[in-house]
């Protein structure tokens, strides 16, 4: 038997809605429209969160947006001192991405390495005119100077702390919790 | 995630997980050949040697691509240029190759057994590049991969393998490969290719060409070892092409969908017509850049248990 988990809620589904409603305002606002303007999830969370901002500012502009996907694993900075590898799943970004302006979309914003790792997938793709970062959850303690453009909202969370997105998307109820043991 | 083991000897070293698991991050790696810039971090300061002594140019340079696209630094090391040819053992030399730390050591050898030996002396992971008649087992790691990718499954299709069996690494591993997958496997050659203990192999024996490609999903041509050859298993080449090419009227008999596999190189005109080797049917130069992914699978894999 696991010890009981106990699960305290951050954000519920209406709250996750409105959050990533007003990122997506607040991304066409920034870049002026939707040109030249491209998403990419950061498997497995940050696509889905980047399917819904999609989904809202194609309602919003009328337009068509690309959207991929990316698998930072081959560019984790501890690949060469774990022991087990961890798995590697598929990279899809149809579109070239030189010139374009993109948004890099994750779920929990926290050291900042998956986002370096990220950063370093992208340019072996291509050359991007700007990147820029959002996230549904900042819960601090950054080990590198990494910060977003669109937060959906700032935690201050303890180190030790699990903070886990649901998405209905996985089979969940949508929400973002603190877990402890 | 990833392999538990140090080494790949043969087929018989991996579970099916283990086998799922490598062709799917063949699969996601297969993204990374189609870039412009074909290289990722995963392996960078890693030392990835060839060691080849046997000459071969398509797999040696498919696992120096795969190690290269991976970032490992590559070393290729090979009898005529080294101190084998004045008398040092395989031992020797691979633990003066392990000391200077290498990670992984991919080995060609005449000699069955031999990666297997190998792997023993040192603590480098081990990557059976072809020991002698035995096992060759990245070829069927890539042929699988190159059956799923082209039929969506492997379990229930009926894979036909034609040659001489008794003399092909190739043909050992892929049968064992296929069995484990689910995929019925029947060989077809004269009884001089057959191996002694032929039933033991878990596949049903043909001795007729036209017999065995019926219903057949997957066709895969073995090469004519001419080099390997003496005179007694076959009255001549001539018949053996007579009887075992094949040609665009024997592939009508598998199913209309049918693939034809080959692991290179061609002896065009004896097992293989040239209008079935560049027809719509073949895909033997899928299976050469398929190679590419499945060992930078595997490298990447096996690097996490070094």
């Amino acid at each position: 038997m696991t010890s009981p988990k106990a699960e305290r809620i951050l954000m519920d589904a209406q709250e996750m809605s409105r959050a990533l409603s007003r990122i997506s305002h607040e991304i066409i606002e920034r870049n002026k429209g939707t040109q030249d303007l491209a998403l990419v999830g950061i498997r497995t969370g940050g696509v889905f969160l980047a399917q819904r901002l999609a989904t809202r500012i194609q309602q919003i502009e009328q337009r068509e947006i690309s959207l991929g996907e990316l698998d930072i694993t081959l560019y984790r900075d501890d690949l060469s001192i774990r022991k087990d590898q961890p798995e590697i799943r598929k990279t899809s970004i149809l579109f070239n991405i030189s010139d374009l302006k993109i948004v890099l979309v994750d779920d929990v914003l926290f050291t900042g390495r998956t986002i370096r790792a990220a950063l370093d997938g992208l340019m072996d793709l291509g050359r991007p005119a700007e990147i820029q970062l959002a996230v549904l959850v900042d819960r601090g303690h950054r080990q590198l100077p990494i910060r977003a453009n669109y937060v959906g909202k700032s935690f201050p969370t303890a180190r030790e702390e699990k903070v886990q997105v649901f998405l209905e998307e996985l089979g969940q109820v949508d929400r973002v919790s603190i877990i402890s043991e | 995630m990833g392999l538990k083991q140090k080494d790949l000897l043969a087929i018989s070293d991996l579970s099916v997980e283990d086998i799922e698991l490598i062709l799917t991050t063949a699969e996601s790696l297969k993204e990374v050949g189609g870039r412009d810039i074909k290289k990722v971090p995963a392996l960078r300061g890693k030392t990835v040697v060839n060691l080849f002594f046997e000459p071969s140019t398509r797999t040696r340079t498919s696992f120096e691509l795969a190690a290269k696209r991976l970032s490992a630094d590559v070393i290729n090391f090979s009898p005529s240029s080294s101190s084998v040819v004045k008398g040092e053992t395989l031992i020797d030399t691979a633990r003066n190759i392990e000391s200077m730390q290498a990670d992984i050591i991919v080995l060609r050898h005449s000699s069955p057994g031999a990666a297997e030996n190998l792997a023993r002396f040192v603590r480098s992971s081990v990557i059976n590049a072809g020991d002698g008649w035995h096992a060759h087992p990245t070829q069927a790691l890539l042929d699988l991969y190159t059956i799923k990718e082209k039929k969506g499954k492997v379990e229930g299709l009926t894979v036909v393998i034609v040659g001489d069996v008794a003399h092909s690494r190739v043909a050992r591993s892929n049968i064992a490969a296929l069995n484990k997958l689910g995929a019925e496997v029947r060989i077809v050659a004269p009884p001089t290719m057959l191996p002694l203990s032929v039933e033991r192999l878990g596949a049903k024996v043909f001795y007729r060409f036209e017999d065995a490609l019926i219903g057949a999903d997957v066709i895969m041509m073995l090469r004519l070892q001419r080099e390997r050859l003496g005179r007694a298993l076959l009255p001549s080449i001539r018949e053996y092409a007579n009887l075992f090419c094949l040609t665009s009227e024997r592939l009508k008999l598998a199913k209309p969908e049918a693939i034809v596999m080959h692991p290179g190189p061609l002896n065009r005109g004896i097992e293989i017509s040239p209008t079935v080797a560049d027809g719509p049917a073949a895909v033997i130069l899928d299976q050469v850049s398929n190679g590419v992914s499945v060992r930078m699978a595997l490298m990447y894999l096996l690097s996490g248990a070094a």
